[in-house]
């Protein structure tokens, strides 16, 4: 009974298409089709709903979705017909303008039924094809190419000739492929031809459109079915992968933020700061304080919040680091197991010194605009805030590297760890050089913690997530060396990330652990180690 | 002094310790027992209760300390080998609670019938037999420090390196016993204990009894670190910590005392979270969780690392103070109060209260000593250094 009506419907589109075609009077047929709805009679409306998307007339579209919608109005005695708005005023349908004057008293509701609001769907994604808007029309075409509704094949091929856009051209290509390889009219060769088409487009509803195809086909058609799956099922896998990549390299990053300041404190000075995740958490919790006083002072200045809340979480975060260093660490150096504990106990302090000021729940931190959303890559979504964070990331890499490399107090830090006695001996002032060292990684762990107050809970215990993560990146990667602690971070991130399908997300964290348990017996001191005397320092 | 085996075992300190121990044990109970409600003197049974966990976190602040303090190995992951005491204690009493259970399943307990799991899974077997669970305390935590401590010390992975995996592993075991499928009940536990060998885990007798053996095990732990740390064993592992390669250089497997002093504490550790498990009544997986193992740590710590009696009255003290200041309008303090007590333990009191101590009466000791030499040996006049 369908394919017999939607012929019926094809029919009547081509009809209409011929009678548009042919230059009558479009006016004069959409105004002619209104009485139509006035019957109440089904078949009256259906036709009227045909001859309203024949006069290809601009007030076809809202009319239609009046209708869907049980917003359109006939008066039988009068003939006429209204749209009503949603907030309820009253349009004459014939010309799109106000109704002014008293509603007649016989108004009511057209009244449809399923078959009806299939026609109407239909024939409403066929003039979303014809719309001004390219972005409507692709996702029309998208429409049809899921529906596969065969009756929106005439639209698509008129609205493929007019087409400008190459991609919702293309979209509308894949569209009418997706209902020619459902046809089963459709001759062998057209058939491979639409195949081609929707390989082409290689997605899962391109895999799912080829699994839907009818059985009965020549051997030709299967052949190329069967070519055509594995190339999709190939190009999904890859796709597949590069998402992964995708999760990972952000995961990866994250954890390169996390622990970049360790990498200083740590790796380079050798101080064990237990206390380095708070440091984080100080850091987002100076973001949540800026962006309050943005509220409620100036909200405009809301989108760069961020940028703002950068220099702060250094100072915050970096001047908590010195003060640490000239009251504590200093009294430890060279007893590394009594800074572990001491630091330990600051992190406790510093967590309920937060949890105190501001309460122990989550506070809220909002992205600004530029952060949040997401765009399309092929077949992936990439959301802003994460490839931002992987931006700043590197950024922040950069930086560090580049102050340690070429300025003055990065050479003394160098001086400094390499050779305190020596560094001494030539001048430099080894105390401040500690207290600014420590300070520096504390800043960078500030830092940090603004980028994750993006894409986790501003809550005391954030840190807390963060420490074991950050300092097996750090062991894994080498300790002292910045390098081995960005590979550390990506082969961690994206390891994590490709274990999870098979082994989920705990198991899958268990077996890094695990594995960098058993790497650290192979090389005790990580993938990248110095090598030399410093080692044994 | 060799000729004297038991008095070097014994000293003093360990004397006093033992005698102590000894009237504690049967103080409480008696106490409880004996005397009526009524009485001054009667010590009420959630305080038994609150003595027993006192004394399961001393046994596990000793298996640290004869680590920590004599071989100079810092693990913060001994709160997993306590927890897995713990576990294969709460198996024992899970599969006691037979029929009783909410949903009466003669063998499954009830979190895996809640779960729709149609048998027990085979690491299970046995553990309705106390001998095979007592085993098993000892075999679990035992088995793991060997096998992690084997691959640790024969690479040589030391001081902080070995902290933070030892922290690792347990951060690990936490996520494990979190999930579901694990076996151990998740994120719950195991818990609604009703028997210990036939007697009712809630009554007043098995509460003092149980007391009365977590104080025996202390005193086992505490003579069998004692025998070590005074043997020619305990002699090498304090070179092994004070200069780990020079004692390799000498010719001593460093990684072999290593690895059998761990795994001792390991089982300490299990002993230590099986008797507290039927005291408290509960084991979850937060017992995993990376900050107990370093609050058990800063026990030690404060009493005096290195000194077996310090770390027993560190944990009390510590613990003691964490039930008085979290049960009452201090309660948003007691972090800020634990936090400045590892700052200030090891800025200030390095050596921690018992070590102080013994440092001040061996300074005065020495000085005595020094000053009789000195009038002894006046005519050679022969300067003597004060250690």
């Amino acid at each position: 009974m369908r394919p017999f009506c939607d012929r019926i419907v094809a029919f009547v589109f081509a009809l209409g298409l011929l009678v548009g075609a042919a230059g009558l009077a479009h006016a004069d047929s959409y105004e002619d089709a209104l009485p139509g709805f006035t019957e109440g009679s089904l078949s009256d409306t259906g036709e009227a709903i045909d001859k309203v998307v024949a006069s290809g007339n601009a007030l076809a579209e809202p009319l239609l979705q009046a209708l869907d919608d049980a917003r359109l109005m006939f008066s039988a005695q009068e003939k006429k017909v209204y749209i009503k708005t949603k907030d309820g005023k009253l349009l004459d349908a014939a010309t799109g303008k106000p109704f002014v004057g008293k509603a007649p008293d016989d108004i009511d509701t057209v009244i449809v039924n399923n078959r009806l609001r299939g026609i109407i769907e239909a024939a409403l994604g066929s003039l979303t094809l014809m719309s001004h808007d390219p972005g409507r029309r692709f996702d029309a075409a998208q429409a049809v190419f899921k529906s596969r509704d065969a009756s929106a094949l005439p639209a698509l091929e008129r609205a493929l000739a007019a087409e400008t856009d190459a991609r919702v051209k293309e979209a509308m290509r894949q569209a009418r492929a997706a209902i020619v390889v459902m046809d089963a009219k459709a001759s062998d060769a057209d058939k491979i031809a639409a195949i081609a088409v929707i390989r082409d487009r290689g997605d899962q509803d391109a895999l799912g459109l080829l699994d839907g195809m009818p059985a009965q086909q020549s051997a030709d058609v299967h052949a190329a079915v069967a070519a055509a799956r594995a190339k999709i099922q190939n190009t999904l896998a890859i796709w597949n992968t590069v998402q992964t990549a995708w999760y990972g390299l952000s995961l990866g990053s994250v954890l390169l933020l996390a622990a970049i300041g360790l990498a200083i404190t740590f790796g380079v000075m050798g101080v064990i700061n237990m206390a380095h995740g708070e440091m984080v958490m100080l850091g987002a919790y100076t973001t949540f304080v800026v962006q309050q006083i943005i509220r409620a002072y100036n909200p405009a200045l809301f989108d760069s919040s961020l940028l703002i809340a950068v220099p702060l979480a250094f100072l915050v975060s970096g001047a908590v680091g010195v003060v640490i260093e000239r009251t504590i660490i200093r009294f430890l150096y060279g007893r590394p197991l009594e800074t572990l504990l001491a630091t330990w106990g600051l992190s406790l302090i510093l967590q309920q010194a937060v949890r105190t000021i501001f309460g122990p729940t989550n506070k809220d931190v909002g992205n600004p605009s530029w952060m949040s959303g997401a765009f399309q890559f092929g077949q992936i979504t990439i959301t802003y805030n994460r490839l931002w964070i992987i931006v700043f990331t590197l950024i922040v890499f950069a930086l560090l590297l580049a102050m340690l490399r070429y300025t003055r107090l990065g050479l003394e830090m160098r001086a400094v760890t390499q050779n305190r006695r020596m560094a001494a001996a030539m001048g430099i002032r080894t105390a401040r050089i500690d207290a600014l060292t420590f300070g520096l990684g504390s800043g960078i762990a500030g830092i940090a913690g603004v980028a994750l107050s993006q894409i986790d809970n501003v809550s005391p215990n954030l840190g807390q997530g963060y420490i074991i993560d950050s300092f097996m990146v750090v062991v894994f990667g080498g300790v002292g060396n910045l390098w081995g602690t960005l590979v550390g971070a990506l082969t961690l991130g994206i390891a994590n990330k490709f274990m999870e399908p098979f082994a989920g997300a705990v198991l899958g964290k268990i077996a890094i652990l695990v594995f960098i348990i058993l790497f650290i017996q192979k090389r005790p001191r990580g993938m990248f180690a110095l090598k030399g005397r410093a080692v044994e320092a | 002094m060799t000729a004297f085996p038991l008095t070097r075992l014994i000293d003093r300190g360990a004397t006093i310790f033992l005698v102590l121990l000894g009237a504690f044990a049967i103080a409480v109970p008696v106490l409880n027992l004996m005397v009526p409600a009524s009485s001054a003197l009667h010590v009420s049974t959630y305080l038994v209760a609150l003595f027993g966990k006192y004394i399961c976190y001393a046994i596990l602040a000793l298996s640290i300390d004869l680590i920590w303090g004599y071989a100079g190995i810092l693990s913060l992951g001994h709160g997993a080998f306590f927890a897995l005491g713990g576990y294969a204690m709460g198996m024992y009493l899970m599969r006691q609670i037979g029929t009783r259970g909410v949903y009466g399943d003669p063998i499954l307990p009830d979190f895996m019938v809640f779960l729709n799991w149609k048998s027990l899974p085979i690491y299970w077997y046995g553990f309705q037999h106390f001998a095979y669970a007592a085993f098993m305390i000892l075999a679990v935590p035992g088995v793991l420090a060997f096998v992690f401590g084997w691959f640790a010390f024969r690479s040589r992975v030391t001081g902080v390196y070995l902290s933070i995996i030892t922290q690792a592993m347990t951060y690990a075991l936490l996520l494990g016993f979190f999930r579901n499928n694990f076996g151990f009940g998740g994120n719950n536990g195991l818990t609604d204990f009703k028997d210990i060998l036939g007697f009712n885990v809630q009554s007043e007798p098995t509460r003092n009894a149980l007391l009365f053996t977590s104080c025996l095990a202390l005193a086992i732990g505490f003579i069998i670190c004692r025998a070590i740390v005074t043997s020619k064993f305990g002699k090498v592992l304090v070179a092994v910590r004070d200069a780990e390669s020079r004692t390799r250089f000498l010719g001593y497997r460093v990684e072999n005392y290593k690895l059998f002093v761990f795994t001792l504490s390991a089982c300490m550790a299990g002993v230590a979270g099986a008797l507290y498990v039927p005291q408290v009544g509960i084991i979850n997986p937060s017992e995993f969780a990376p900050g107990n193992s370093i609050e058990a740590v800063i026990w030690v710590a404060v009493g005096g690392r290195g000194t077996l009696t310090g770390a027993v009255l560190g944990a009390i003290l510590v613990n003691y103070g964490k039930t008085y200041f979290t049960s009452g309008m201090l309660a948003p303090y007691w972090l800020f109060m634990l936090g400045s007590l590892f700052v200030a333990v090891t800025l200030l009191m390095p050596r921690g209260i018992i070590g102080t101590l013994k440092y001040g009466l061996d300074q005065r000791a020495g000085a005595r000593s020094v000053a009789a030499e000195e009038g002894a040996d006046a005519v050679q006049a022969a300067p003597h250094a004060a250690e």
